[in-house]
């Protein structure tokens, strides 16, 4: 036998369940004075760059009703295309941006939304730029393994067409899954995000 | 949100693929739920970014001095929860053995009596006044962690027509970048009810079944007042640096 590479495994995932608040959102769950507040509330304050936006959504199951039970995470650069992590080597993010957020689903409705600004552009592996665009992550009752996808804006044509990330998906029918849209008169951009049926939502294995 | 300074050297290579095989699939029939909330379609794998790479960090000036103290946290009389009192530690590793360290983790679980403080738990056992069932805690140099709660009871659950969960504690995990996070559930060694559960039965390989599995750890328990479980925790590992191409932008 040769000698043992020693690799770990990485820890199964498992269910978030249907009691995901407690942990996640213990204020929202009405267990309150353990945490003075929820994580990720606030993306962006008053000095916060960039064009203020928000993301309004629903994650639809397979027969078309909304989780009233999921979270969603998300996670994007700020507006010069910088992420607020120690991993960010180009410069310093915009102190007064967060950049990730976390939101449950309406119990009643199902809708999430985060109140955020435009991200700016980040590089692409192997030269050029990625499109602006949010990752998010989505975890539920029922999701095995939390589901990564992306938000691209259906507004950003250009540079969506020469997004790498896009041209990744062979059908191109379902890239438009991707696609956040503005409402008109507003600073809102929708965005579903459908499990299954005929336009299940693209989601990535990163 | 504030980044800490320390003198670790950023993380920055990409991840190493994650084996689909070793998680349950996203459907497992035996969990009813995942029918309708699992994706059909093969997800799509591209070159990781540095949207991916990158992720957010927690500061240790984010942590009340019960947030890991499950037994108290919640209490307003300063009276324990009920249970059998027990100690859960571990450290947070990547998969080259590394340890990951500055990382939230975050935990919640049922009360002794099997019940969740959460108004979808119709479950007839008592809510216990002195116990929320969260708390959180941020990970050492060294990857260590540590929390101090009950051991949560099972729980019967509406999905075949008899099941019930093995007694369990959730984490959610963040890492130095986000394509690391991470839901599990820990469970306890020797629990008769783990072979019957429709949620860890989803995981094909046995082996990963029981890395979830924490055995009692009897050289950390607490003479005349707290057994101690201990759970590692493995996050996806980055791909050597060594001769690779640097992502661009780094």
């Amino acid at each position: 036998m040769p000698q043992s590479l020693e690799a770990l495994k990485e820890t199964p995932s498992q269910t978030g369940g249907p009691y995901v608040h407690i942990g996640l959102a213990p204020n929202f769950a009405s267990i309150t004075g353990v945490f003075p507040a929820d994580l990720g509330t606030h993306l962006v304050n008053d000095k916060t760059r960039g064009e203020r936006i928000a993301i309004e959504g629903h994650v639809f199951d397979g027969t078309g009703e909304p989780l009233r039970d999921c979270i969603v995470e998300l996670w994007q650069a700020d507006a010069d295309g910088l992420y607020p992590s120690p991993s960010e080597m180009r410069g310093a993010a915009d102190p007064n941006f967060a950049g990730w957020g976390r939101c449950p689903a309406d119990q009643q409705t199902g809708l999430f939304r985060f109140d955020t600004i435009r991200p700016g552009r980040v590089p692409a592996p192997g030269g050029g730029l990625q499109a602006p665009h949010i990752t998010l992550w989505i975890v539920a009752r029922g999701i095995n393994l939390g589901l990564n996808t992306r938000i691209y804006f259906a507004d950003d044509a250009a540079a969506n067409t020469a997004d790498p990330v896009l041209n990744r998906i062979e059908q191109t029918s379902r890239r438009a899954t991707l696609l956040a849209h503005r409402r008109e008169g507003s600073t809102i951009y929708d965005f579903d995000i459908r499990l299954q049926g005929p336009d299940e939502t693209v989601f990535f294995d990163i | 949100m504030s980044v800490e300074s320390s003198n670790r050297a950023p993380e920055t290579g990409a991840f190493m693929g994650r084996d689909r095989l070793w998680h349950p699939p996203a459907l497992t029939p035996r969990y009813k739920t995942s029918i309708l909330r699992s994706p059909q379609r093969a997800p799509i794998s591209f070159s990781n970014t540095l949207s991916e790479v990158t992720g957010p960090v927690f500061g240790h000036a984010l942590l009340g001095d019960l947030d890991n103290d499950l037994i108290l946290n919640f209490s307003k009389s300063g009276e324990a929860a009920l249970g059998p009192r027990i100690i859960v530690h571990g450290r947070v590793l990547d998969e080259r053995r590394r340890p990951v360290p500055g990382v939230l983790i975050e935990f919640w679980q049922a009360n002794a009596a099997g019940r969740y403080r959460h108004k979808k738990d119709g479950y007839l056992a008592p809510l216990d006044p002195n116990f929320g069932g969260c708390g959180r805690a941020i990970s050492a140099e060294d990857g260590g962690y540590s929390f101090r709660t009950i051991k949560p009871g099972p729980y019967p659950w509406p999905n075949g027509t008899n099941d019930w969960r093995p007694s369990h504690i959730h984490f959610s995990i963040f890492g130095s970048g986000f394509a690391q996070r991470l839901i599990t559930q820990m469970y306890f060694e020797g629990d008769p009810l783990i072979p019957h559960d429709p949620i860890l039965g989803g995981i094909a390989d046995r082996r990963a079944i029981e890395q979830l599995i924490a055995p009692l750890d009897m050289a950390n328990t607490i003479p005349m007042d707290a057994t101690a479980y201990k759970f590692d925790i493995v996050l996806r590992g980055r791909r050597s640096t060594l001769f690779e191409n640097r992502l661009e932008g780094n």
